[in-house]
């Protein structure tokens, strides 16, 4: 569990960070410069905020009103950097070494298995400097996990790789959130990992904390389209792969009782998985069309329209309990008479989901 | 090939004992005090700048002038030294290494404190997160990545107290056997009538061993510089 609830500043940018989250991953989101590196700082003690309170676990790190102010290295949480931060002079092995020498991890088997994890077995002779972006990253994220730490934090890891190391090392990403036993936070300002990875969400726009809560349910809320960014704005469906055909390349996935079908997964039937759904990828017709390419329809009723300034509007509806944000035009909202409380179908093409967001739970 | 007379093998051989005693008290002191002035802030971080480099600006025989004061045997320092510890410094070589050991300081501080400041902190700050005391970081990650500066200075500080001079024979003169350096022998061959040969040979031998150290610094600077570029 992770408790902050700070003020401060870093430079002319005032901080008034307040969020909690009990599950497993939580993401700090927001635009660059918005302030994210610097709450995480602040939570490892690399900065320090003017007053509040943090908490990781139950266990007070820094509280002005106790007058309390762990230093970093009695704060124990790991801290993967954007630019990873590995000892040049040291091998992958010494890295990881020495993080497991602070962090007093004794049994040889936790260091076989984190470097299993994160595949750098091949690594371990090799130095910083010989290494891709990726590859540090994992080393970096090795060394991270084999100090012990209380919790993780990520500071957009992947954001200085390019696409194809970013393919790379999400794999190993979603492994660790998966298999890990401490809380992590990760910051980044790509909303596909964030919708991908994390369970709880928070925004943060100029400095502060704008919302908090579960991922589906943030990413759904139609007045942080400032925040959270228009483009990529979208919502995060939970499913059950029911099916799936080989001869087309298509899974199904049941999504409150009613079939998405997506491109072919290799995910196993029976299989939870997430996908995420963009705004501007979803259609609403009022009744069912024929002749029409779009293979997945799905009934939902609207539950709020937000009209913003210039040709858009935000619609959140619901299939079943789903949110599912719609972006269309105000124009079409107009045309089409939609109101709050009425019932359409969503219409998704299925080449519009990208196989690489669908992610299995892992819980068969 | 040439044989050394008795006369030159003691010169060389103190010389290289006061340069090499000079170096082992007064480079450890030079990391601490770069160190503390590349990553402190202080009051009064200014003023120990200066003061570490007051040997530099000031004439050599102005600094052994102080020192023969300080450490005489009737000086305050040198003094109790000596009722306490048995130590004596003036007209000694050990007098002769605090001399060299005080001229070299300054050179080797700044070297020091550039590769220390050129560590980058993020590094020190990452070894933090991970639990490391601060003294652990500074033995694995800080002199390690300074390495390179450290052994500039050492080099640099070796030269200088090799050819260590006018303060030198200020505070213990220039005793044959006993504080008659290499510097000194030539002066002192220099002053002689017919001295050009001893004075050139021991020019030769000089530049010699100089010229030794500097070739192997340099394949050491070499080496270190390829591990902590890490590659």
């Amino acid at each position: 569990m992770i408790e902050v609830d700070i003020e401060g500043s870093a430079g002319n940018l005032p901080i008034r960070a307040t969020f909690r989250s009990d599950s497993g991953v939580t993401a700090l989101f927001g635009h660059s410069g918005a302030g994210k590196s610097t709450i995480t700082k602040m939570i490892a003690g690399l900065l320090r905020p003017e007053r509040g309170r943090i908490a990781i676990n139950g266990e007070t790190l820094f509280d002005t009103g106790k007058g309390m102010d762990q230093p970093v290295r009695m704060r124990r949480i790991g801290h993967v950097f954007q630019e990873a931060r590995l000892f040049p002079h040291l091998t992958v092995k010494s890295n990881l070494a020495f993080a497991r020498w602070a962090g007093r991890t004794i049994d040889r088997t936790r260091f076989d298995q984190v470097v299993e994890l994160l595949g750098i077995e091949s690594l371990l002779s090799r130095r910083p400097g010989t290494l891709s972006g990726g590859e540090r990253q994992r080393v970096a994220i090795g060394r991270a996990l084999l100090s012990s730490p209380r919790a993780l934090v990520m500071d957009e890891p992947l954001a200085s790789l390019d696409q194809g190391r970013k393919a790379e090392i999400l794999p190993f990403l979603d492994r660790l959130c998966h298999e890990a036993k401490i809380p992590i936070l990760y910051v980044s300002h790509a909303l596909e990992e964030v919708a991908r990875l994390a369970d709880t969400l928070v925004v943060i726009s100029r400095g502060e904390t704008v919302a908090c809560g579960p991922t589906a349910e943030i990413m759904t809320r139609l007045d942080l389209g400032a925040a959270t960014g228009r483009h990529e704005a979208g919502s995060v469906l939970v499913g059950r792969v029911s099916a799936m055909d080989s001869h087309w390349s298509l899974s199904t996935i049941d999504v409150e009782g009613h079939e998405i079908e997506v491109p072919a997964t290799g995910i196993e039937p029976g299989t939870e998985v997430r996908l995420r759904v963009r705004a501007r990828d979803v259609s609403l017709a009022l009744a069912d069309v024929p002749g029409l390419s779009i293979r997945n329809r799905l009934p939902v009723t609207i539950e709020a329209i937000t009209s913003e300034t210039g040709p858009y509007a935000e619609i959140l509806c619901r299939i079943g309990e789903q949110p599912l944000r719609v972006r269309l035009t105000r124009a079409s909202v107009s045309d089409l008479g939609l109101a709050p409380g009425g019932q359409a179908l969503a219409l998704i093409k299925t080449i519009a989901i990208d196989r690489r967001e669908i992610i299995g739970s892992g819980s068969a | 090939m040439i044989t050394l007379t008795p006369a030159e093998w003691q010169a060389l051989t103190l010389t290289l004992k006061v340069a090499a005693t000079a170096l082992a008290v007064a480079l450890p002191v030079a990391v601490f005090a770069g160190y503390a002035l590349a990553r402190w802030r202080f009051p009064g971080h200014g003023l120990l700048n200066g003061v570490i480099h007051m040997p530099l600006v000031l004439p050599p025989v102005v600094t052994g002038y102080v020192l023969l004061i300080l450490f005489g045997r009737t000086g305050p320092v040198g003094s109790i030294l000596e009722s306490t510890f048995g130590m004596t410094f003036a007209f000694r070589w050990t007098g002769a290494a605090l001399a060299a050991g005080i001229m070299a300081f300054p050179l080797m501080v700044r070297p020091v404190r550039l590769a220390i400041e050129a560590v980058d902190p993020k590094l020190e700050e990452a070894a933090a997160t991970l639990g490391l005391r601060r003294g652990i970081v500074l033995a694995i990650v800080t002199l390690p990545l300074a390495l390179p500066g450290i052994l500039a200075a050492g080099i640099l500080g070796f030269a200088k107290a090799m050819g260590e001079f006018g303060a030198t024979i200020t505070f213990v003169s220039n005793i044959p056997g006993e504080t008659r350096t290499l510097a000194l022998a030539v002066y002192t061959a220099a002053q002689t009538p017919d001295g050009e040969v001893a004075a050139f040979r021991l020019t030769i031998i000089s530049a010699a061993v100089a010229f030794g150290a500097l070739i192997a610094s340099e394949a050491v600077a070499r080496r270190l510089s390829r591990r902590i570029r890490g590659t």
